[in-house]
């Protein structure tokens, strides 16, 4: 039994390693929202197997508030965001799609060296999914760097979020509640805040490419 | 005796099988585009429709070009022989292993290349060079996907493997998921599939294997099409015993033979059926895209090999 959810952990470990390299390689703004969705998913389903193997309630909790927000809540939010924004059809063209993933294997390399020593101390029975969770980590942050429009940019950030809740919860069983519940919320006022922050930016430039901030600066 | 009689099993079914899975793939995608089709037997008339009739040879063609369809068909054979598809015991097996399969296929494109080339026409040539560029790369996503499942069984050869993921105890492997997704971008390169070939088209800008064998005709075209749809046959097989190997038997008693053959037959169909849905769902790639989808394939090969090391399953 419990070999078989330490084995269902790390499958959904791997899967969100596959999305995380899937959202780097993913040129359509539609699609990164839906895979945005799904990764959510996934760390729902790795988070209430988690719960279940160590008897855990608050993990139950946290499962149920990650399920709300980040698979149902924000995914809605960003859909509306595109619809009004009038988005729906953008690709970004600029960037290399196979550089950019081999660069995503070097960064998932590191990551995996640099995760071994801490899981060898690590108490946990999925010690091996920190390194994972690391790499995704460190993957949306290549996303965020090589992205230059907005809203993509906005989903690499929720996509780190997501990663670092997993780490959490596969590395010591999760955080206390009042700091998950801090967090949640702290990321749906973040996407609130960052739609805002787009529609300006659209108003303004007409466009949500961010290098069209580069002209404010004073000369 | 048993295992001869295993081995010359294992021969015929892809023989006999193969043009049925290619009819399957074809009516599949026919209904999903609202067409009716030609009908499942499809392959089989033509194929008896192009051994009865002469085959016409260009004044230019050497003897290369007479060879290589007994080449190419051989070598598919070949391949076939070597996968376990209903039984894990093949005398054959030993003697080659996954990466031997690999040269096989690679073997088979050097002569399908060389003979396209040997004419002297433009397309032949130009399906020449593209089937080499497509080649090159889905090799090594291949090999990763082969060395994935090969550090699951510990072992290269293919009937250990096999035997490993089905008759040990019930294991997931996120490996092989990674794998998975490797081999099926593989398998639509490879087999000259919807992505980056189309093989319903003879439309010049776009064909790659039908722009090589367009100079063939008569009992050698009917050798090359039959090599093609063993291909896919050995490719279905492959996937089979990689990520679903469940009902194969391990030894070649009838029963088990007997048993192994619905179940293969049940798989074969489910794959012409996710075939026919990519194909019916997905555009065709334009051909400078097709390095950016084999090195995904690569990527994801590259990546189920460091998660089994890191995880350890």
């Amino acid at each position: 039994m419990t070999t078989l959810s330490i084995q269902l952990v790390n499958l959904f470990a791997a899967f969100l390693l596959l999305l995380a390299f899937a959202m780097l390689a993913q040129r359509r703004v539609l699609t990164l929202v839906n895979l945005y969705a799904l990764q959510g998913l996934t760390v729902v389903a790795a988070t209430t197997v988690v719960a279940h193997m160590t008897h855990q309630e608050h993990l139950y909790y946290s499962a149920i508030l990650t399920l709300l927000l980040k698979v149902i809540l924000i995914p809605w939010v960003l859909h509306r965001l595109i619809k009004r924004l009038n988005v729906r059809w953008d690709i970004e063209t600029l960037i290399n799609i196979p550089s950019t993933m081999l660069v995503g294997i070097v960064l998932v390399v590191f990551a995996f060296n640099l995760a071994l020593p801490i899981s060898k101390l690590s108490t946990s029975v999925v010690p091996g999914t920190l390194g994972i969770a690391l790499a995704c980590i460190l993957l949306s942050f290549m996303m965020m760097i090589t992205r230059s429009k907005a809203l993509p940019q906005v989903i690499g950030f929720l996509a780190m979020e997501n990663a670092l809740f997993f780490a959490a919860t596969s590395a010591t069983y999760g955080m206390p509640m009042v700091v998950e519940l801090g967090i949640a919320l702290d990321v749906l006022v973040g996407v609130f805040i960052l739609g805002v922050f787009l529609f300006q930016i659209s108003e303004q430039f007409e466009s949500l490419d961010i290098r069209n901030l580069e002209n404010l600066k004073e000369e | 005796m048993s295992r001869a009689f295993s081995q010359l099993i294992s021969i015929l079914t892809p023989i006999l099988l193969a043009p049925l899975l290619l009819g399957w793939v074809n009516q599949m995608r026919a209904w999903l585009s609202n067409r009716r089709g030609p009908g499942v037997l499809q392959p089989y008339r033509m194929l008896h429709k192009l051994f009865n009739k002469d085959s016409v040879m260009a004044d230019t063609a050497s003897s290369l070009f007479r060879f290589a369809p007994y080449a190419v068909f051989g070598s598919m054979l070949l391949a076939n022989a070597i996968i376990p598809t209903l039984s894990t015991d093949l005398p054959l097996a030993s003697a080659a292993d996954a990466i031997a399969l690999v040269g096989l296929f690679a073997l088979a494109r050097i002569f399908i290349s060389l003979a396209a080339m040997d004419i002297g026409t433009a397309f032949g040539t130009l399906g020449a060079r593209r089937e080499m560029l497509v080649g090159f790369l889905a090799e090594p996503a291949l090999l990763t996907v082969l060395f994935s499942a090969s550090l699951i069984g510990q072992s290269t050869a293919l009937p250990t493997i096999v035997e490993a993921v089905a008759h040990k105890h019930f294991a997931i492997y996120p490996s092989l998921v990674f794998a998975g997704m490797a081999f099926i971008l593989v398998f639509l390169a490879e087999n000259a599939r919807v992505p980056v070939d189309n093989p319903a088209t003879h439309l010049e800008l776009t064909m790659i294997h039908e722009a090589m064998i367009l100079e063939y005709s008569g009992r050698h075209l009917a050798l090359m099409e039959w090599a093609a749809s063993l291909k896919l046959f050995a490719y279905s097989t492959l996937g089979i015993a990689l990520f679903l190997p469940w009902g194969i038997g391990q030894k070649a008693t009838p029963s088990s033979l007997l048993l192994a053959l619905p179940s293969l037959a049940l798989k074969l169909a489910l794959i012409g059926i996710v075939l026919a849905l990519v194909e019916t769902f997905s555009a065709k790639l334009r051909i400078f895209r097709v390095p950016e989808f084999l090195a995904t394939a690569f990527l994801l090969g590259v990546i189920g090999m460091l998660t089994h090391i890191l995880l350890g399953a």
